[in-house]
């Protein structure tokens, strides 16, 4: 385990100073990237003045509300279908084939039908999380064992009960995977359809920054956004690293 | 009912199942913002008749059949380095988790400024969404080869580019594939949100465009065409996936 650090952090470390060392030496001049460490410089500048917290919040704001409808939806979808199963089959193949559309391709169409605001932004959000949890919720369910529910009908539980106290907390791993996905993507929707077209956010700042040729805001911003996804992917993935060992798995 | 049989049945009913949705979708929103399926087909014909349709659309499947073979070759070549070596395919894997994850397209204005506007930041684009999850199923599927075909081809002392020929990727195939599926799906994703940016030619800009002369015609008929070119190759693939792990 300790080499494993010790070589994610040298291949890091290794990268910046690579990037470092061609910035100083001219191989990548100062318009297309400001050295590491400038952006560094920059970033902690731009967290001091506090000026684009607004934008980071809004940003944030909508994330947190795409992936909380995304991950409840997807959620109660994928307990509900695991009992139909022609209508799973049914809609088999629109999961196998839903992570190949390009959701973000609806954006324009949802700007025309609901006009340029936070709602075609956190729909883009939700349609991408959406379906990721219910896979995931259905691959979870599917894995709980029969005694386990032939229990729950033995104490006279109804589907609600059963799903609240025994099949859901079986499938906590998968729950954790499931918010893993959908706060990635909700992310992911977000801060991309801020970049593509909107009025604020971090990713709208991004574009304005870039067309403004302002390096200074541009890339800590890049980076902010970066660390932002990177720390939460990270977190969910030690939490959900965690479980699994407690439960033998892995 | 045999499997082929019922997942045809599936598939037809859950198409005339999205068409009545879009369709009752169009009744509540109405003409303003969108068209009907009926409207939205007659007018893909219209547009697909067109010249200037046909420059964007070669544009943009130039620019996604570059950014695919980028990310086929490098991905391959990154997945086999790493999954050969234990240590390097423990440590980078999650950060290839990582950098799966992160909104790529914040890195869009990086790349302009580094290949300037044009195909080449499309075809870079496209490839950095295809080359992750290219090189991530690859390097899985090296390092759970099965240790006794590993162990056999080194009792036969193979050498390493013997090994990875005849016992590494035949015994990956198909989970390379299923990198491959998906890398294609990221590929053409990449391509054209590359074009939805800064660009002069492709389906994405088309859409783009098409926003600022509010011309819902258009926007229907593209992303129409974009779902059922996507769809259309991914259910191909996926039946060749499946196909492929069922062998094994």
């Amino acid at each position: 385990m300790r080499r494993v650090r010790l070589y994610q952090v040298g291949v890091i470390a290794g990268l910046l100073l690579l990037l470092e060392a061609l910035c100083l030496a001219g191989v990548i001049d100062k318009i297309t990237m400001p050295p590491p460490h400038r952006i560094a410089v920059d970033l902690v500048k731009l967290l001091l003045a506090g000026k684009l917290y607004p934008e980071i919040g809004k940003s944030l704001a909508n994330v947190l509300l795409a992936f909380g409808l995304a991950y409840s939806t997807g959620i109660v979808t994928g307990t509900v279908l695991h009992g139909y199963r022609t209508a799973r089959e049914t809609l088999d193949p629109l999961f196998a084939t839903y992570y190949a559309i390009p959701v973000f391709a609806f954006y324009p169409l949802f700007i025309v039908i609901f006009g340029l605001g936070d709602g075609p932004q956190v729909l883009i959000g939700f349609l991408l999380g959406v379906v990721a949890v219910i896979v995931t919720m259905l691959n979870g369910l599917d894995r709980v064992p029969r005694v386990l529910r032939k229990t729950a009908s033995i104490c006279r539980m109804g589907p609600f009960e059963t799903a609240v106290h025994v099949t859901l907390p079986f499938c906590a791993p998968y729950l954790l995977t499931a918010a893993k996905l959908a706060l990635a993507y909700a992310f992911i929707g977000v801060i991309g359809s801020e970049f593509i077209m909107a009025r604020s956010g971090m990713g709208y700042e991004i574009g304005y920054a870039y067309t403004n040729f302002d390096n200074a805001t541009m890339y800590p911003l890049i980076v902010l956004i970066l660390l932002l996804s990177i720390v939460m992917n990270g977190v969910l993935t030690h939490w959900e690293k965690l479980l699994l060992a407690r439960r033998g798995q892995r | 009912m045999g499997d082929r049989a019922k997942s045809l049945r599936n598939t037809i009913v859950l198409i005339a199942g999205l068409l009545v949705f879009w369709q009752l979708m169009y009744a509540v929103i109405g003409e303003v913002a969108m068209r009907s399926p009926w409207q939205t087909m007659r007018y893909t014909v219209t547009l697909v008749e067109t010249d200037f349709f046909w420059v964007h659309l070669t544009n943009t499947l130039q620019a996604f059949a570059v950014a695919l073979v980028l990310s086929v070759v490098l991905g391959l070549l990154i997945g086999f380095a790493l999954g050969l070596h234990r240590l390097s395919a423990e440590a980078m894997e999650p950060m290839l988790v990582a950098l799966y994850s992160i909104p790529k397209i914040t890195l869009y204005p990086i790349i302009l400024l580094a290949f300037g506007l044009g195909m080449s930041a499309k075809i870079a684009f496209g490839a950095i969404h295809g080359i992750i999850p290219v090189a991530l199923f690859t390097l899985n599927a090296v390092r759970s080869t099965k240790p006794i075909l590993v162990k056999t081809g080194r009792v036969l002392k193979l050498s390493p580019p013997a090994m990875v020929r005849s016992i590494l990727f035949p015994a990956a195939v198909p989970e390379i594939f299923t990198g491959l599926r998906v890398g294609f799906s990221l590929t053409l994703i990449g391509t054209v949100l590359g074009e939805m940016f800064a660009a002069q030619h492709g389906l994405g800009y088309l859409l783009m465009n098409a926003i600022g002369l509010y011309n819902v015609d258009v926007i229907m008929s593209v992303t129409f065409l974009l779902v059922v070119f996507a769809a259309g190759v991914n259910g191909i693939l996926l039946a060749v996936d499946r196909r492929l792990h069922f062998r094994v």
